[in-house]
């Protein structure tokens, strides 16, 4: 079983988001999915000073298996992206939640939160996949 | 309900990702399949292939039939243990599946072709057979290990007996014996040195175990896909099928055309292919980010074609594939992913042999 941080906030597609403060979020993907992408090779980015809207897709995440959108978990100004994923993309893989998160999003609209799911949330559609 | 091969539990045990394919529940990878992959370019990794069909033909009429069955002429196979990797073909020249066949003696000969046309082989190599009086035995109780790798010889070696060291000594490739209870073939499906070992079933968990305690690193079909690739080797069922002519496949040095008289099934139909044209497989190397996949349309010079297996190359670095393309393509192409017309080049397909880079 994989591990579902209790601290983190998630989309029901698979991106988790924590809060960073100052409005700020960053978002990667649960240990879940990237086991089902298996080993990551190129991760493609925002750019820092994108404006993204909740459930746009925003980035992909290219394992050897497949390409695999990420969708933003929440709207918002992409402030900063995670760069060192260029280089070392298996971090997805070693450390989903911490090494391997993504980018960050100022959020534009707080309310938005309420719609991510907890971890006892993400587990059940995890369940019933 | 799938199938288990004899190392299941082993693959469980391990705590393998397990997938189905085509009917077993198969390791696709033990937590990296990049790792998997390097330790057999650069160590000796291994893989259960146990699912793979092997059959043996006998009786005193088998090499007249596998010369009518088989494109490849098994009559090229003198000397005994010898093997050849060849297409059985349908009437209209497609490719029924790809196998390697093994000469070992004059009444007896073994063949091994893919888990996933188990059904439809059988069926074809049984209904050709009675003609010759050729008993088709499937071997269903053996089961079989590919250890492959620069160093999978040597570490192989530590579990045979002298016996069997000295049967395999100096085993050039493409030859199989059979010593004790082990027929060790030095075939595979890598790109690697190593061998193909068949074993009673009831066997293998051991010396799959003791094939770990001896530093071989279990591999799973995802990393056998990459290293298969990288090699410039076919996968049926994505490279070819029963609707493609071994000619559009890369397949073309494995019809024996000599002599003329050989009326192998499919033939006359491959002649009319050859003096039409066919398509042909190419590779294809993309530097650029991303990575090319199977079904993608490739824009070449003179028409378009269709990547039939992409992946990222983990010894390269970077994506390769194989198209099926127009005969008319150059050195170059576009591919359509997602979208996008990316630039690629287009060389022979095969990317990286024996722990080298190709290109």
């Amino acid at each position: 079983m994989s591990s579902i941080p209790t601290d983190l906030k998630y989309a029901s597609s698979h991106e988790w988001v924590r809060h960073e403060g100052e409005g700020v979020y960053s978002v990667g993907i649960s240990e879940h999915a990237q086991g089902l992408l298996g080993d990551m090779v190129f991760v493609e980015l925002p750019e820092v000073g994108d404006t993204v809207s909740q459930g746009d897709d925003c980035a992909v995440a290219e394992s050897v298996k497949a390409a695999s959108d990420i969708y933003a978990p929440l709207s918002g100004e992409v402030v900063e992206v995670n760069e060192s994923l260029a280089d070392a993309p298996e971090q997805v893989n070693t450390s989903p939640y911490h090494d391997g998160w993504m980018f960050k999003v100022k959020i534009s609209d707080e309310s938005e939160l309420d719609e991510l799911l907890d971890a006892e949330g993400y587990q059940n559609v995890i369940d019933e996949e | 309900m799938s199938q288990h091969t004899a190392l299941h539990a082993k693959h469980l045990e391990a705590g393998a990702k397990m997938v189905d394919f085509f009917g077993w529940h198969m390791p696709i990878n033990y937590g990296s399949q990049i790792e998997e992959h390097h330790a057999v370019r650069q160590d000796a990794g291994m893989f259960d292939v146990s699912h793979m069909t092997i059959v043996d033909l006998t009786g005193a009429r088998t090499r007249d039939f596998l010369r009518k069955l088989l494109a490849n002429d098994v009559a090229k196979l003198s000397v005994p243990g010898k093997a050849l990797y060849t297409a059985m073909l349908n009437e209209q020249g497609g490719v029924i599946d790809d196998l390697i066949v093994y000469f070992l003696q004059d009444d007896f000969f073994r063949v091994v072709v893919n888990s996933a046309t188990r059904e439809k082989d059988l069926a074809w190599i049984n209904q050709h057979a009675a003609a010759f009086d050729v008993t088709v035995t499937e071997r269903t109780e053996l089961a079989l290990i590919a250890v492959q790798g620069p160093n999978a010889k040597a570490k192989v070696a530590t579990l045979l007996s002298s016996e069997q060291q000295s049967a395999v000594e100096g085993m050039k490739p493409f030859f199989g014996v059979q010593s004790g209870e082990l027929f060790i073939a030095t075939t595979g499906y890598t790109g690697e040195d190593g061998y193909e070992i068949a074993m009673p079933a009831e066997k293998a968990a051991d010396f799959w175990q003791r094939l770990i305690d001896a530093g071989v690193k279990p591999a799973g079909l995802g990393a056998r896909d990459t290293l298969r690739l990288e090699a410039g080797m076919n996968l049926y069922g994505q490279d070819m099928d029963d609707s493609v002519s071994p000619l559009a496949a890369n397949m073309g040095w494995t019809i024996a055309w000599e002599p003329s008289d050989r009326d192998f099934i499919g033939r006359s139909a491959l002649e009319q292919q050859k003096a039409k044209g066919t398509d042909k497989l190419v590779g294809l190397v993309m530097e650029q980010k991303g990575v090319l996949r199977h079904g993608q349309r490739v824009v070449v010079e003179g028409g378009e074609g269709i990547i039939t297996s992409g992946t990222f190359s983990p010894t390269l670095g970077f994506s390769i594939a194989m198209a099926r393309v127009p005969a008319s393509v150059g050195d170059s192409a576009e591919v359509d992913i997602r979208g996008k017309l990316v630039p690629v080049k287009v060389i022979k397909p095969a990317f990286v042999r024996m722990g080298k880079k190709l290109i």
